[in-house]
């Protein structure tokens, strides 16, 4: 096997595919609520989160997807608890700019979320990994219950 | 015997010898990932002959002009090709007219322009066309657009548990609105190799006409528009190892008479006023504009070759892969094979629990073997069959039971790797 496909597949994305975290968990009083669909897979992921006080209290994710978009969505989840809105966007955004290639430098402040830039290399597959960032992104900028998309 | 089965027996089978054909296609000839390339992907899109190739290159290099219009010697020479390609598709499917074969860029095409120009003008508020559960999103697009366009209305036939046609429903759903039967002769997901012409029978007992999307029929058997009796067939030259961008819509040619241009522009007119146009004869009256000269040159090749190697020969050969591929798959552990009709093509859709097709692909890639993964086109199958998506494995006349069990093997690495 190539590396780069050791490295889509990383030890921490199998691990949390197999057991995804915060996975059909549905948070008590959640208030920010989005679907995420990506229609070229039939990827489906919601996402229920509990803000109080501009801080990320509890969060859950439910739906089906790939290898690369459960661990994306379970990581997201455990790494998001407890972090405040702003900080969840500074987030987003260093994701979205190392998955895309915009800035690679960001990676070394992505701690364990560094594993999601294996998929770099797979270019089809870099839609998986975002699904569940785009739709935290939705959640947070959002008051409303909200689809979004990929396409 | 099936309608299938009848029109395969029409050309003798001839020794069919996998590992020559297979020289045939250059493509196969290379490693994908450190692996040699298996490509198990041609439901899609399948590889091209020698013999393809160098026809579209001959003409290039020493034929090509615009066609039906020079009087000089180039012109006259592509004219000639491009007409005796036409000549062989009718050949193929045994029309009964080269009038009855009008080039278009593919299946999707065709079908939209036997949805704009044949049922627009037909349909009424309340009429209705009967498609199928398992149809392509492009023989359900264009007939959505037209119900759009009319009022009239779209009803489904749905399939049973197995993948296959539910007769029993299509008999009641067939009904005196019904102005027109559209349905796929092969479903590309399933396998499944629909009793097109009972089907046919049954519509034309009242008077219904029939489109056959032959996409995937096309490649996988003899073809004979006649003794199927269908009103219009669609099918696309790159599944039949021709070109890209050059497909065919046969019609009855009394049908097609009665229809009104679906493009308008050069070719399609006879002479041109600002106050009427006339149209040309059939069937240059669908084509307007420069067509896909090269493309249908290069799909005349390929029916060449196709001829050649004899359909009944490719069609046995397809069907021992199918035979081999059901019984090797059944053995990876966790493994599903979505689509069990008693009649299939050598199609296989399958699914791995607790293992995405996405994965799937990405992973079988890796050991150099293209498969496709996702809904196919197919999004209303798809969500009948309860899936978010299947993993597909289509094999083409250059396959082999060798590259079978390497798909088996690294399925079970997926496997074993993702759950
Ligand atoms: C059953 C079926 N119909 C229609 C099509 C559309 O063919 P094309 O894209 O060549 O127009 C396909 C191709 O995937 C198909 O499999």
């Amino acid at each position: 096997m190539s590396d780069s496909m050791r490295e889509l597949y990383e030890e921490t994305i199998l691990d949390h595919n197999r057991r995804p975290r915060n996975f059909r968990h549905h948070p008590a009083g959640a208030n920010r609520i989005a679907h995420g669909h990506n229609p070229l897979c039939g990827d489906e992921l919601s996402l229920s989160l509990t803000v109080e006080d501009g801080v990320i209290k509890d969060i859950g994710f439910d739906g089906h997807g790939c290898a690369i978009s459960t661990a994306s969505a379970s990581l997201m989840t455990e790494a998001l608890k407890g972090k405040t809105v702003a900080e969840a966007e500074a987030l987003f955004g260093k994701v979205h700019a190392v998955l895309t290639g915009a800035n690679g430098n960001e990676i070394q402040s992505l701690g364990k979320l560094r594993v999601l830039q294996g998929v770099r290399g797979y270019p089809m597959r870099v839609k998986c990994a975002s699904l569940a960032w785009h739709t935290l992104h939705a959640a947070l900028a959002q008051q409303q219950d909200e689809t979004i998309s990929t396409e | 015997m099936s309608p299938l089965a009848e029109n395969m027996s029409r050309t003798q089978p001839s020794a069919f010898d996998v590992e020559r054909l297979r020289r045939d296609f250059p493509i196969l000839d290379q490693q994908v990932h450190g692996h040699p390339l298996i490509y198990l992907d041609n439901g899609a899109s399948s590889q091209k002959p020698l013999a393809v190739i160098e026809a579209i290159d001959h003409c290039y290099r020493h034929d090509y002009a615009n066609v039906h219009r020079g009087v000089h010697t180039l012109s006259e020479r592509a004219t000639l090709a491009f007409e005796q390609a036409r000549g062989k598709v009718q050949g193929f499917i045994n029309a009964a007219g080269s009038e009855e074969i009008i080039f278009v860029r593919g299946t999707t095409e065709a079908i939209n322009l036997v949805a704009q120009s044949y049922a627009r003008p037909r349909l009424q508020p309340g009429d209705e066309i009967l498609i199928t559960e398992m149809e392509h999103h492009s023989n359900i697009v264009p007939w959505q657009l037209v119900c759009e366009q009319t009022g009239a209305l779209l009803r489904v036939v749905p399939i049973n548990e197995l993948g296959e046609l539910r007769l029993e429903r299509y008999a009641e759903l067939l009904n005196a609105r019904t102005k027109l039967v559209a349905l796929t002769h092969i479903s590309n997901v399933l396998g499944t190799v629909n009793p097109v012409r009972e089907i046919i029978d049954q519509a034309h007992a009242r008077g219904v006409p029939v489109l056959l999307d032959g996409a995937q029929a096309i490649p996988h058997a003899l073809i004979d528009v006649q003794a199927l009796d269908c009103d219009f067939y669609a099918f696309s030259g790159h599944k039949l190892y021709g070109p890209s961008g050059i497909g065919v819509l046969y019609g009855k040619r009394a049908l097609l008479e009665k229809m009104p241009p679906y493009h308008g522009g050069g070719e399609m007119i006879r002479t041109v006023s600002f106050e009427k146009t006339t149209y040309n004869d059939l069937p240059y009256k669908f084509e307007a504009g420069t067509p896909h000269i090269a493309g249908a040159i290069g799909l005349g090749a390929a029916i060449d070759y196709l001829n050649r190697v004899g359909m009944t020969a490719i069609a046995a050969h397809e069907q021992q892969l199918l035979t081999y591929a059901t019984e090797a798959l059944s053995t990876v552990k966790d493994l599903r094979i979505i689509g069990q009709a008693r009649h299939k093509a050598s199609i296989v859709s399958f699914v791995i629990a607790g293992v995405h097709p996405h994965d799937i692909a990405t992973i079988v890639d890796q050991h150099g073997i293209a498969v496709r993964a996702g809904h196919h086109c197919a999004m209303p199958l798809i969500k009948r069959l309860g899936l978010p998506a299947t993993a597909r494995a289509s094999f083409a006349l250059y396959n082999t039971t060798e590259e079978i069990d390497r798909l088996v093997q690294a399925l079970e690495i997926a496997r074993k790797m993702l759950t």
